[in-house]
């Protein structure tokens, strides 16, 4: 092999090593740095201290919004799993042309690729106190005063968060499924094994891999979210990112900052955890 | 399921796919119908008569702020950030066809770029720029931050376009005496359009919508969703759906756009095929 052979792969690789190390690696090496600052109202002091730690890891508040973040995480795992799987499923196997699979897979990507805070706002004619469903509810005698928990709530906030992260669970999900043998299937089929026993046997295991990287996508991103609580709880509920985002804007960076090396502890336990259980590294 | 006759199941399942892209949906269509708003109408149903006026009222300033200015560096970043993940994912994915030192944790790094959550990304590197001295900027430290979760995705579509690639084409094109380029620009580069051109299409899409991670990076001018997310504190008439529909609209046509491209480029190949 010649010299610029063995050297193509590194120039090759150079510019994402680049950037992922600028803009990912020295920021969160940043954060550790920072958490361990002093600060005052006005500015950020280069210092090592603990208390920022201590302020987190001692306090009441801090416990009670990772127990509500936790929380949102598994609610909206458990339904995103449920609604994803099924479409996923539904799309593997029901539908018959590659291309009719490839439209209706088009038509659900399409939402996840307009704005997310668009996405929310759009709740609001739906689920507010004159909207669409509450009018529909009085109208059609179900309750007699317009419901107030439907928008601005926690219930509000797990809603827009399926709404917005259901497809990190098709995506994955149907890719597992389109790789699966037909014929295992079928020979499930001939020995005798009934519909529910084929999806508990042979589809639910092979489709592991694909739940996993849902699963990740799912709660990683519920886990790191703020706007979707901020904007659908009408500040009424709390969330890690969210406590993460006012200490910001109060310039508490290195608050903010021990925050976040706890919050990243805690996503990479729970990522640890799930490739645990499911090995993904043949999906890769 | 693979049988002949469709069973209840399929029944079943299709009404729910149904109820799930009526979900996805329906409330964009809402807002969609509702930036028609009479002039006197307010931010739900009924509606007060029909007119163009929000959408009239989103191109002057005081209404809604610098709508204009947040959508043109927002289209510009976008722009950018779609032709950085295009190239960088494309020599990334490149690079990773062979082994070299330190590919598992350049790999460990992009997935962790994904996992990552994107409020400590902005955090990240707005520290780090304060730290060092730096303003950010939207061209700079957000572009960086956007590029933190298009270039996984990035590569990710790229694995998936190498794994299924076969080197037959490549061995084919240096025995007839191709070279190195030769054999990328002509062989390689035309199999692999349609996917680079989805690269592409995510690119820019996720930049354009991106908001956590440009909430610490964006410096003193907004983007869009910025903008958008400012709107929603202080105005509470129907201009706000007025720009949702602009905003989507434009992402469907930016869609549209990619996936007309790439339907035209199997078109063309197709032919040259037959001939």
């Amino acid at each position: 092999m010649t010299l610029t052979a063995r050297l193509a792969p590194y120039l090759q690789a150079a510019p994402l090593a680049l950037i992922l190390g600028v803009f990912l690696l020295v920021p969160l090496l940043t954060i550790l740095m920072v958490s361990f600052w002093d600060y005052d109202s006005i500015r950020i002091y280069p210092d090592f201290v603990t208390f920022n730690y201590e302020e987190t890891l001692f306090s009441w508040v801090t416990w009670k919004t990772y127990l509500n973040t936790l929380k949102f995480a598994v609610i909206v795992w458990a339904i995103t799993l449920f609604v994803g799987f099924w479409v996923a499923y539904f799309l593997a196997f029901h539908i018959r042309t590659t291309a009719m699979q490839l439209v209706l897979f088009l038509v659900c990507t399409v939402p996840f690729l307009t704005s997310n805070i668009i996405r929310m706002i759009s709740w609001i004619p739906f689920l507010g106190r004159n909207g669409l469903l509450n009018s529909a509810l009085v109208e059609a005698g179900i309750v007699a005063e317009p419901l107030e928990f439907l928008l601005f709530s926690e219930f509000a906030v797990v809603l827009a968060m399926v709404h917005l992260y259901t497809l990190f669970m098709v995506t994955p999900i149907f890719n597992t499924l389109m790789r699966i043998d037909r014929a295992l299937i079928e020979a499930a089929r001939d020995a005798g094994a009934s519909g529910f026993q084929i999806l508990t046997n042979v589809i639910l295991p092979l489709a592991k891999p694909g739940i996993a990287i849902g699963s990740i996508f799912v709660v990683t991103l519920v886990m790191g979210d703020f706007i979707t609580v901020r904007f659908m709880s009408g500040g009424q509920s709390a969330s890690i990112g969210l406590m993460m985002a006012n200490q910001m804007s109060l310039l508490q960076y290195p608050a903010a900052a021990a925050n976040a090396v706890v919050l990243l502890a805690v996503v990479l336990i729970i990522v640890a955890g799930i490739l645990r259980i499911v090995d993904i590294r043949k999906e890769l | 399921m693979l049988s002949e006759h469709r069973g209840p199941g399929f029944y079943i399942l299709a009404a729910f796919f149904c109820l799930f892209v009526l979900f996805l949906y329906g409330p964009l269509s809402t807002i969609v119908i509702l930036s028609f708003q009479g002039p006197d109408g307010g931010l739900t149903f009924p509606m007060n008569g029909t007119s163009l006026r929000w959408f009239a009222n989103l191109f002057e300033q005081q209404a809604v702020g610098d709508f204009g200015g947040a959508f043109t560096r927002s289209l510009t970043l976008g722009v950018m950030v779609m032709l950085t993940t295009v190239v960088v994912s494309l020599l990334g994915g490149l690079a990773f066809r062979r082994r070299f030192a330190g590919s598992g944790a350049l790999f460990y790094l992009a997935v962790a770029s994904l996992v990552v959550p994107s409020i400590l990304v902005s955090l990240g590197i707005g520290l780090l720029f304060q730290v060092t001295g730096f303003r950010p900027q939207w061209y700079t430290s957000a572009f960086g931050a956007h590029l933190t979760w298009t270039l996984p995705f990035g590569l990710l579509i790229m694995f998936a376009v190498f794994n299924r690639f076969s080197p037959a084409y490549e061995e084919a094109a240096r025995d007839l005496g191709a070279s190195a380029w030769q054999t990328f620009a002509h062989v390689v580069l035309p199999m692999i359009t349609p996917p680079l051109v989805g690269v592409g299409l995510f690119g820019f899409s996720l930049s354009y919508d991106e908001f956590a991670r440009t909430l610490m990076t964006s410096g003193s001018f907004n983007t869009l969703p910025l903008e958008i997310y400012g709107m929603t504190t202080n105005v509470t008439t129907p201009v706000l759906y007025a720009l949702g529909t602009v905003t989507t609209g434009f992402s469907f046509l930016v869609i549209l756009i990619a996936l007309g491209a790439i339907v035209l480029v199997n078109r063309r190949r197709a032919r040259a095929g037959a001939v």
